[in-house]
């Protein structure tokens, strides 16, 4: 039984959680959050020099290597510091959709810069208050154009490239394919939108004849897509579970240190108790995201099933850490000036990006009952 | 990652096969155990001699030293061997309270001639042990009770009353802690001993439980007498001995037992015909279905992550604490709701599917909150160890035992 991660993985892991300690505290969370750039720039540059964007792409692209199991420490790390940087959408996403789906040319172009920390890349998916489905999918591509708008996309604004799902014209789930985009077009419109985490910006982004090429065959999008989100799901399970440690520990903290009735409140069991939850939660997540860990690192056939549990389980435990460490600060924890409010926000973002707990579910029961017709 | 043997633990589950299709009989489905037939008279005779052939096979406690009939080898071994026990129709559950927990005590503080009169015939099965701790007044608070004893020449004259003990009924022998001095404050006053379940005195009445059962008795002490020889640790320092009984708990990383779980559930989802179709199309329950999945397969992998701090050799973290604060409401919940899926009839005790089974589970899962550490015990536990929250405030502290709750 080895249902744990190597020496040299947990060493790496402290090796970003010190880094993030130092360079991303809470406060730089804050300048983001208030300010107008689009990302830490220079968080996401010492993390650029770390290698991080580079983990999980082939060498033969330049990059590491280094397996899922890598890149899974270091998203536990980033969702720690919640840090206001483009790891979901660039190192995650647009890397693993290029590697999914990308032809050779477009790997050598695009996860080259990826890996050299040239290029950010982002996934352009949503069109507005709608859930993404493939009937519903308004922007167009036909003859290398791209026509459309879509919104919101994270790191719209600093992301050099998108890939986006557009409909090509087919019937059903083979009406839609994914497109890769150059942002720097002229063709491209930027328009930054408020969300509920100014420390991870959105923009809308509109597309006029700009130039694309498809990312995987025609008709194939909500395919790839899906098979994406799996990935992702396991990668993001993992930095909810470092956003839902860090919450339950803030929470602790100040339950400590304040007093009320004449005792710390972390001496009540109301307090007590409801932390306690917050621990089973972050296990069962931990849990589950190793797993997820395991499957994408194997290419195992529970794949489907061990992602749609990981991120059922790990927005669970982030949602519940974040909204019951803002209740036991109390009303200083609802103020502007309370780091609280980081986790909130970045909890729900992360909750819905992928798509909800509602639709996850859904999807693991269907996958649960393919596997026992199998 | 992998959930892979190391080369000797290879080995040793395949010398376990080996010697278990030898000498028991595979069960033919997981549902199947020797425990559902509760009402066979020769159960316990049977689960006697089965003991009696692992021990001296050497599989009844594999972590024990040599000395004591064991091989002194890794806990992992001896979860191995429970994983593969688990696919035997085999009698259990009737010395693991024994094994895992009195005789350790026994061999922290019992004497070098009472182990050696004690240790083999509980391993082998001769003899049954049970655990005398829980009173009516002294559940979670377990140092609250009152059971006395006091000295008279060479003895200890016991009275008072234990309750929810385990196997008393057939038990040959017991700890037993009590109150020694009501005049020092709660903790102080205790002293443990072990005793004879067939002393003059000692009456075992079986505590009928509201799923009908009856594993657990009270036990009654009228002027039981028991020799001083046989107290374990100092007079006054019980309540250390008690926590070493305690930290002996059996090794609670085994995998699940079986039980109706989610394949249960889907397949009843499956053929519910609810009004817009079957059950297993409602979104409300494939989200509840899928809820519980996530907890199964989270407390399995959760285990998984314990096993392999043992195959490394190293103490597992707390996460393991986790496991009855989820599997217990999951039991009553899961139990509650697959009922509501068999509409009205879903109060019937032998209502297809599953005989009754989900039934079954929701009376059973009231109890399992409570056994062993009730929730908000666990939660407490967790806050405090894990969580390094501070203990609760104890208004009995500093006070003597017999002044507490008076003005």
């Amino acid at each position: 039984m080895n249902f744990d991660f190597s020496d040299d993985q947990k060493l790496l892991k402290e090796q970003v959680r010190k880094f993030l300690a130092d360079k991303c505290p809470t406060k730089v969370v804050r300048r983001v959050l208030d300010g107008n750039e689009t990302h830490a720039e220079d968080v996401w540059k010492g993390l650029v020099d770390l290698g991080v964007p580079a983990t999980g792409i082939p060498e033969a692209y330049g990059g590491l290597g280094l397996s899922p199991l890598e890149v899974c420490v270091i998203a536990e790390e980033i969702g720690r510091a919640a840090a206001p940087v483009p790891f979901d959408s660039s190192v995650v996403l647009a890397t693993e959709a290029l590697k999914l789906a990308g032809s050779e040319a477009q790997k050598k172009k695009w996860l080259t810069a990826l890996a050299e920390g040239k290029a950010i890349g982002t996934l352009a998916i949503a069109e507005g208050a709608q859930p993404p489905k493939p009937r519903s999918i308004r922007t167009t591509f036909g003859n290398g154009r791209l026509n459309g708008k879509k919104v919101p996309v994270a790191d719209g604004e600093a992301a050099t490239f998108a890939i986006a799902l557009a409909n090509t014209g087919g019937s059903g789930d083979r009406a839609v394919s994914l497109v890769i985009v150059d942002l720097s077009q002229a063709a491209v419109a930027k328009k930054r939108v408020e969300t509920i985490d100014p420390a991870r910006k959105h923009a809308e982004l509109t597309f006029t004849d700009a130039n694309a090429e498809l990312l995987g065959a025609e008709g194939e999008g909500w395919r790839l897509l899906e098979q994406l989100y799996d990935a992702a799901a396991v990668y993001f399970a993992f930095a909810q579970v470092g956003g839902a440690e860090a919450a339950m520990w803030m929470a602790r903290d100040y339950a400590l240190q304040r007093q009320a009735f004449g005792r710390a409140i972390a001496s009540y069991q109301a307090i007590k108790h409801k932390l306690a939850d917050c621990y089973v939660k972050l296990e069962l997540a931990r849990s589950n995201a190793y797993y997820g860990a395991m499957m994408l690192t194997e290419g195992g056939a529970d794949l489907p099933l061990a992602a749609a549990a990981a991120r059922i389980a790990a927005t669970d435990a982030y949602d519940f850490a974040a909204k019951e460490n803002i209740q036991t600060h109390g009303g200083i924890g609802f103020t502007w000036e309370a780091d609280t409010q980081f986790h909130y926000r970045r909890s729900r973002v992360l909750a819905l990006s992928l798509g909800g707990p509602m639709a996850w579910k859904d999807k693991l029961v269907s996958r649960l009952e393919q596997k026992n017709a199998a | 990652m992998d959930f892979n043997d190391t080369p000797e633990e290879a080995a040793f589950r395949k010398e376990v096969r080996t010697w278990l299709e030898a000498n028991a009989t595979r069960k033919s489905d997981d549902t199947q155990s020797f425990r559902a037939r509760n009402d066979d008279p020769n159960l316990l005779t049977k689960a006697k001699e089965w003991q009696d052939k692992k021990a001296k096979a050497g599989y009844a406690r594999i972590t024990w030293p040599k000395e004591f009939g064991g091989r002194g080898a890794s806990p992992i071994l001896q979860v191995i061997y429970q994983q593969e026990e688990a696919n035997y129709l085999v009698p259990l559950g009737f010395f693991d309270i024994g094994l895992g927990m009195c005789i350790p005590t026994m061999m922290a503080y019992a004497s070098p001639e009472h182990l050696k009169r004690y240790v083999k015939p509980a391993l082998h099965g001769q003899e049954v042990w049970c655990q005398l701790f829980s009173e009516p007044a002294a559940g979670s608070d377990v140092a609250g009770i009152r059971t006395k004893a006091e000295r008279d020449g060479d003895d200890w004259v016991i009275n008072g009353q234990k309750v929810w003990t385990s196997g008393a009924h057939y038990s040959d022998f017991g700890i037993v802690i009590t109150r020694t001095d009501p005049n020092v404050p709660k903790h102080s006053g205790l002293t443990m001993f072990f005793l004879d379940m067939k002393s003059p005195g000692v009456e075992v009445r079986p505590i009928k439980q509201m799923s009908g059962g009856a594993n657990f008795n009270e036990v009654f002490f009228t002027n039981v007498r028991i020799p001083d020889s046989q107290r374990l640790g100092k007079v006054g320092e019980g309540w250390k001995a008690a926590l070493t009984t305690l930290m002996n708990e059996r090794l609670a990383v085994g995998l699940p037992s079986g039980g109706l779980d989610i394949d249960e559930l889907m397949e009843l989802a499956r053929d519910t015909d609810l009004e817009d179709g079957p059950a297993i199309r409602n979104q409300s329950v494939r989200s509840k279905i899928a809820e519980w999945y996530v907890q199964q397969q989270g407390l399995k992998l959760t285990r998984y992550r314990t096993l392999t701090a043992l195959s490394k050799g190293q103490t597992p973290g707390p996460e393991s604490s986790i496991i009855k604060i989820v599997a217990a409401p999951k039991m009553q919940d899961m139990g509650a709701f697959a009922m509501e899926l068999m509409g009205p009839a879903g109060i019937m005790k032998e209502e297809i599917p599953h005989a009754g089974g989900f039934q079954a589970q929701w009376i059973g899962g009231a109890g399992f909150r409570i056994a062993g550490g009730t929730d908000e015990i666990l939660r407490n536990i967790v806050a405090e160890r894990v969580l390094g929250m501070p203990a609760d405030i104890r208004v009995d502290k500093d006070i003597p035992f017999n002044q507490l709750g008076k003005k």
